[in-house]
Parts: structure tokens; sequence; C-alpha cells
């Protein structure tokens, strides 16, 4: 609205250049690149760790990490990267700063200043991580870090507490975006572009947006509770201090459950642009899809504790909690079948993107089933803390939300650089990673069902079969990765150029309207959407 | 691509039937098989009933994952641009919506109902014949047995180098916990130090040991044997080393080694910190 004066000057190229371009940026494009490349940095770090867990779990007996303090913080280390510094970042920070603002016609985000330092502040974040992971012995606790394990008895040292800011700073920086999106998303949509016709992956932003800033707040407390049980004497989750270690449990998991769906909700806005897009058909069932998500997020909140089935809770609030869970399996199944029907009918396309969405369809649903079965309190005695465990959330929701970036990637690339990826080497790249991943993670449903714990360095000789198995999947896995650098790099050093549409019919939404690279200001005049269809 | 998806549907039920076909034909008791695929073999009534109430879901989960595959091959072979120039604009199917919002719907119920059978059921039992308590140390277990004199024992791990032949390695320990078979026995966990988790998976048993906290369950082990487990829930640097070693014997034998056992411990204070309660203050 007030941009009209500034398109008026022309000025398209007013902008700092060198570093201050990217230290002070403030453009939500330049921020959103930024958020992809440290993505990809702590994605090759967290990957590297993962590789090292399995070439370590390969044969039985102890291969070469002999220190168990070190695998136990390779365990953290990958669960905190993976998930705050390589998923968040890529589809919140990333994606989320690239296209909410130019799918619903916005110049920029409402609050460029405040965008800036959400970046900043996960960078900080990343580096007290690493830091965090190489001083004296590092947080061996996993990702859920449980008192009293994380307590300073049992972690002596300033390990846990660096990871402790780690996070505080990465929620700081979440709760930041989150508001910054929000505001954006109600704020500034273009004339006509009501909340029912914004593009799904404008939803899911604004429903993971949500469930940050309502779920980042109690991890918040629980981890300064943690810091002062640490540091100064108190006794929120010490025993003898009249503490109960479960409620760490209850404020974590009330933060981790919906984390899992701040992970995997951006994955289904991209996924749903990506079918609509290939299928040349509008989405089927927008309301539904859209209202779904909302749900899904909703019902996020209310089922935390069936991560604490074995923790001694009692039936009662298990069964609730068995309920509660298996009630998500119901829009989760809407958006699976409205994915397929918006498929029906449509004239299907298959390049890069395309093939991560049915690939991320297949993981989901995969996942899905397993979730389904997890969620009984009963199945739990057999399963909770097992390789079955580690099975289900890869698929449903750590690969899945991988493929779904690897989709976003490959369909915005053109967007964000201009240029056309190489595409047989992507659908190359897809195919190993899909083969790769199943391999790797296929067989430790096996291993679970057989019994197999998580997070131990070595394992009784019968469990050996599958897990060999699984660690050759990691290895063609790591392999594909790397050839998804080389993409990358081809696609800068020798991509061709890409027009502004460069999907043709089925790419309605509006970042497909301007430049391919889209142009540092876009939107200056407003787009009218009020003469338009309806998105649905 | 449309030749491997349709390789797809027939591998998927053929695992699947590998699967099931395995499940009939594991026999080993107490611990996993090599390339073992699904569940160790039921030693106790919850885990029968767990294993149930499983073969029913799990009917369930393949036949959503075959939908899925099927449709999905379905339509990418019919609807691919070569097939299927001009694509339809149908973006509304009222019916067809509600059908797939209440049919898992339907399915959500049908497997809630066993579930919370199984769920009560495996929870607690009222009348245990005898008590073993249960308490966890970094990185070994503590045994007691309250109702037969209340001596206690540690069980730690043997090392690779010391294991004699027969002894599985990282399930083995000093001293087993010997318990009499065809016997409900109520269990006590807690710990003495951080969180661990008291696990058998033949015996559908798990459960956190929690410091300032007393968990109760339950269990009954239907044949003489052995039976091993590991801590489930990450206690710290040796947690992958502190393994849970059943000896199931007859009532008889029990009694016997009961009377060893008592001189055998006496006096031997487990290491831990933490007691559970006092002899003379124990539950029947």
């Amino acid at each position: 609205m007030a941009n009209e004066a500034t398109a008026a000057h022309g000025s398209h190229d007013h902008h700092p250049h060198g570093w201050r371009r990217w230290l002070y940026s403030t453009n939500h494009k330049d921020i959103g690149t930024m958020y992809i490349i440290l993505s990809i940095v702590a994605a090759i770090i967290g990957g590297a760790m993962s590789v090292l867990i399995r070439l370590e779990l390969m044969y039985p007996g102890i291969q070469f990490i002999t220190d168990f303090q070190f695998y136990n913080v390779l365990v953290t280390g990958h669960a905190f990267l993976m998930v705050f510094f390589v998923v968040m970042p890529a589809m919140f920070g990333g994606f989320g700063n690239w296209f909410v603002p130019l799918m619903i016609g916005a110049p920029d985000m409402a609050f460029p200043r405040m965008n800036n330092i959400s970046f900043w502040l996960v960078a900080a974040a990343l580096v007290l991580l690493l830091i965090s992971a190489f001083t004296q012995g590092g947080p061996g606790t996993g990702w859920t870090v449980y008192p009293p394990l994380s307590n300073v008895e049992y972690h002596p040292g300033p390990a846990v507490d660096l990871g402790i800011l780690s996070l505080h700073l990465a929620g700081a920086s979440s709760i930041l975006g989150a508001i910054n999106l929000i505001v954006t998303i109600f704020n500034m949509r273009a004339p006509g572009m009501t909340m029912h016709r914004m593009p799904l992956f404008v939803w899911s932003i604004l429903v993971t947006a949500f469930l940050l800033l309502l779920a980042i707040p109690v991890l918040a407390g629980g981890l300064t509770m943690l810091l002062t049980d640490r540091n100064f004497g108190t006794s929120f989750f010490e025993t003898s201090g009249g503490g109960d270690p479960i409620l760490w449990q209850h404020l974590f998991w009330f933060f981790g459950h919906p984390e899992v769906y701040i992970i995997i909700i951006p994955g289904f806005g991209i996924i749903s642009q990506v079918i609509s897009t290939f299928s040349k058909k509008p989405i089927f069932g927008y309301l539904g899809m859209a209202y779904a998500m909302v749900f899904i997020g909703f019902v996020g909140f209310v089922v935390w504790a069936h991560h604490m089935y074995t923790a001694g809770l009692d039936a009662d609030t298990r069964a609730y909690f068995v309920a509660a869970t298996l009630v998500i399996a119901v829009p989760t199944g809407v958006k699976i079948f409205s994915w397929l029907a918006t498929m029906w009918g449509g004239s299907l396309e298959f390049p890069a993107p395309m093939l991560f969405a049915c690939g991320f369809i297949f993981l989901f649903v995969m996942g899905g089933v397993t979730g389904v079965a997890l969620a009984n309190s009963g199945m739990d005695l057999a399963w909770h803390d097992t390789y079955f465990v580690v099975a289900h959330f890869h698929y449903v929701m750590a690969i899945a939300a991988v493929l779904s970036i690897f989709a976003g990637f490959y369909y915005w690339i053109g967007k964000m650089s201009g240029r056309q990826y190489p595409k047989t080497l992507a659908k190359i790249h897809f195919w190993m990673f899909f083969i790769g991943v199943n391999v790797l993670f296929f067989p430790q449903h096996f291993l679970g069902m057989a019994g197999m714990p998580r997070r131990i360095p070595d394992y009784p000789d019968n469990y050996w079969g599958w897990n060999y198995v699984s660690s050759i999947g990691a290895l063609i896995t790591s392999i594909s990765t790397v050839l998804f650098l080389f993409i990358v790099w081809r696609t800068f050093a020798a991509g061709d150029k890409v027009p502004a549409n460069q999907w043709g019919e089925g790419a309605t939404t509006l970042e497909w309207t301007v430049d391919s690279p889209a142009p540092f200001h876009t939107h200056e005049v407003l787009p009218d959407m009020t003469v338009q269809a309806p998105a649905e | 691509m449309g030749i491997i998806r349709s390789r797809l549907f027939v591998l998927v039920p053929a695992i699947g039937l590998a699967i099931v076909f395995l499940a009939e034909t594991a026999v080993a008791a107490g611990r996993s098989e090599p390339w073992q695929m699904w569940f160790q073999p039921a030693a106790s009534p919850v885990m029968e009933r767990i294993i149930e109430f499983h073969n029913f879901i799990f009917i369930i989960e393949v036949l959503i994952v075959v939908l899925v595959l099927v449709l999905m091959g379905y339509i990418i072979i019919r609807f691919n641009a070569k097939s299927n120039p001009v694509p339809s604009k149908t973006t509304h199917n009222t019916i067809l919506e509600v059908a797939w919002t209440a049919v898992p719907l339907l399915l959500v119920i049908i497997i809630a109902v066993p579930s919370l059978k199984l769920l009560y059921y495996a929870d607690r039992i009222e009348e245990g014949e005898m008590t073993l308590k249960v308490i966890g140390n970094q990185w070994y277990w503590s045994y007691e047995y309250p109702d037969h004199g209340a001596f206690a024992f540690d069980s730690i791990i043997i090392e690779d180098e010391n294991l004699e032949p027969g002894q599985p390695r990282l399930l083995s320990v000093d001293n087993s916990v010997v318990l009499p078979a065809e016997t409900n026995i109520r269990l006590l966990f807690t710990s003495a130090d951080v969180i661990h988790n008291w696990a058998v998976p033949s015996l559908g048993l798990k459960l956190d040991a929690v410091p300032g906290r007393v968990n109760e369950s339950w269990v009954r082990i239907n044949s003489e044997g052995d039976y091993y487990g590991m801590c489930s829930e990450l206690c710290g640097v040796n947690h992958g080393f502190m393994p849970v070693h059943i000896k199931a014997v007859s009532k008889a034998d029990f009694a016997a080694w009961v009377e060893q056992a008592k001189q055998e411990f006496a006096g031997e204070n487990s290491n831990a910190g933490v007691r559970v309660a006092k002899a003379d203050t124990r539950v029947r």
C-alpha cells in the first residue's frame, strides 16, 4: 500500500552490497536464502553424525567409537541439528520467508528488521550448539534432555548449559519468526486475497507459526527451570528437593509433540503446491485440506503424554491419550486422500519435485500407520524406546520432511536462482535418496519388533543382520546427498535461465507471476486478486 | 516409473506374507533370533495379548498402505500427461470427503476398544503372589525380594572377555534375577540415580524406574526358561550395558534358590542409595 511511492522511484537496486547486504539484510528473499544455506550446512554436520552412528552400528561389537559419551553426544547432536537447524530453518525460515510474501502478494515481511534478528539468533544458536558438543564431553542426554541425567550431578560442566542457551536462542528466533509470519499473513495479503484463497503453503506456515508461538514458550520455561536447577540450586526436577523429573517430561513433550507438527506441516503445504502444479488441477477439497492442518495443529497440543506411556502414568490418563492420539489419524487421512484425489483426473507430469511429492506420500503413509499402532499404550510395552520408534518417526516426520524440502527446493530453485537444475541428475538424486532411506529405515522396524533398544552403541549379536542392511542404506543415502550438493553447484554454475513461470499452466500461485530469479523487490504494486477466481 | 511402482505392489504384500510366515516359525524364547522380523515369542499373558492385538491392527495397517499404493499406482498410470492430456477441473465431492473422514474415524474406534482393554489388563494386578523390587542404578540393576526376607543383590553385566560358552553377549549378568514360573508377580520399580527402564520384550514388560517414585507393574511367566532384556531409557555413558536376565524356574526350585540366596546375599546391601520400602513395612 505504501509501496507505490517506492515503485515510482523504480529503485530496484537500492540495497547494500557485499557483506552488508547479508549481515544487515531486511529483505525476505535474502534472509530466506541465508536460512536455506544455514540449513544445508547444519544438514551436512547432522548427517555426518548419523553416518558415524550407522557405521558404529554396522557390526556388533565396538567399531571405532570407544567413548560412549561421545556416542550419546552424536545421538543428541544429530537430533538437535536436524530438528532445530535443518528442517525448521529450511521450511519455516527458508521457504516461509521466501514464498509467503510472494504468494500472498506482499512486498516483504511485516517486520523486516525483526526478520533479520530471527535469522542471526538461529545462526548464533547453531554456533552455541556446536560449542556445546565439544565442551567437556558434550551433552549426552538425548534431545529429550531428561533430568536427572541432564542435571548437574550427572552432567557436570558447561556442555548442557550451552545446549540450553542454544535452544533458548533458537526458540527466541522461532517465536520472532512466528510473530512476523502471522502478522504478515493476517495483514499484508493483496486485495482480494482472502484467507480462503491463500495457497495451502501459506496456510501451512500460518498453522506452524501458531504452533511455534504456543509451544516454544513452554519449552523455554522448562529449559529455564532446568538451567536454574543446574546452576542456582532450585529443585524443580530434583526429587530430593521436592521436585519431580516427570514434570520435565510433561513440559518437554507439551512442546515436543507440537514440534513434530512444526516440522511436518510446512511439508504438507509444499507437497500440496507441488501436487496441484504437476496435476494441472486446483487442490481437491481445499477447505478440508486447510482445516485439516488447523485441526492437526490443535490436537497436537493435547496428545503429548503418548511419549510417556512407560513413565508410570495412571492408566486412565493413558487411556485418554490413546484416544486423543488415534484421532489424529482422521485429519491426516483426509490429507492423504485429498492429495490422491487432486492427482485423480489430472494431467500428471513427473519432474523431480513431483517425484519427491509421490515419495513423500509413500513415506508419510508408512509412518502414519506405524504411528496409529504406536498410539496404543499397550503396544508401547513392546515398542517404546526401541528401533521401531526410530523407524516410525524417521518415516513420518524426519525423512518425509526432508523429501518435502527437496520437493520444495527443486520446485522453487528456478524462482530463487533463476536457473534450471539438471533434470536427469535430480531424478537420479530422488531414486537414490528414496531407495537409500527405505533400505536405511525399513529394517529398523524389524529390529524394533525384535526388541532392540534405541540409543545404544553396541547390541546383542543376533541383531546384526538388519543393522548391517540399515547401515548400507545410510551409505546409499549419504552418496545421494553428495549428489545433491553437486546438483546445487551445477545449477548455479551451468544452469540455463528459466522463465517467470517454468512449470506452465499448473503453476497458478503468485510467485510465478514475478521474474526468475525473483527481483530484489517484488509486488511493489500490489496484485489485485479481487477479480481472480477463488483459489479453491 | 510405472513399472517400478507396479513392482512395489507385488513386493509389499509379499513382504507382509513373509513377515506373517516368519512369525509362525519363530521358535526360540527369551531373546531375539538372527534376522528376526517379528516379536519375540510371547512368554507371558500380557505379551500374548499384545501380539494378538497387534495381529489385528497389522491387518488394518497393511490394507491402508496397499490401498494408498494401489491408488497411487493406478493414478500415475491412468492420469499421466500422455494418457490424460486434458486435466479435469473437479475439486469437490462431498460424499467422498465425508466418507474418507468417517471411515478412518470408524477404524479408530474399532482399534481403540481392544487397545484400551489391553492397556488396563497390562497395567497392574490386584493380588500378586509375591513382590519383586527393581532398582535402577548407573549402570546395573538391583533386585530385592521383600516377601522372602528382603535379601537384595546387584546384577551386573558380564564383560565380553569373561563370557562362558552359551552366555549371550551384552545380555548376561553375574547374578540373574530368579523368579518362579506360573506365578503372579507384582513388580515395583524405582531408581537410585537417573531414570532407567526395565524391559523384557518376550514378557511384554517395560516400565521406567524413576528416582523418587515407585512404579508398579506385574508379570506372570508362562514357563521356565531364560528371558533377556536391556535398559530402555537413555541413562548415561553405559546405558547399553545394563541388561536384564530373568531365570524362571519351578516354584520348588525357586523356594530352594531363595534359601540359598538368603545365605549368599546375607548382609550384602545393594549399592542402591534408595530403598523403596523397609522389610517391616512391606506390602504383601
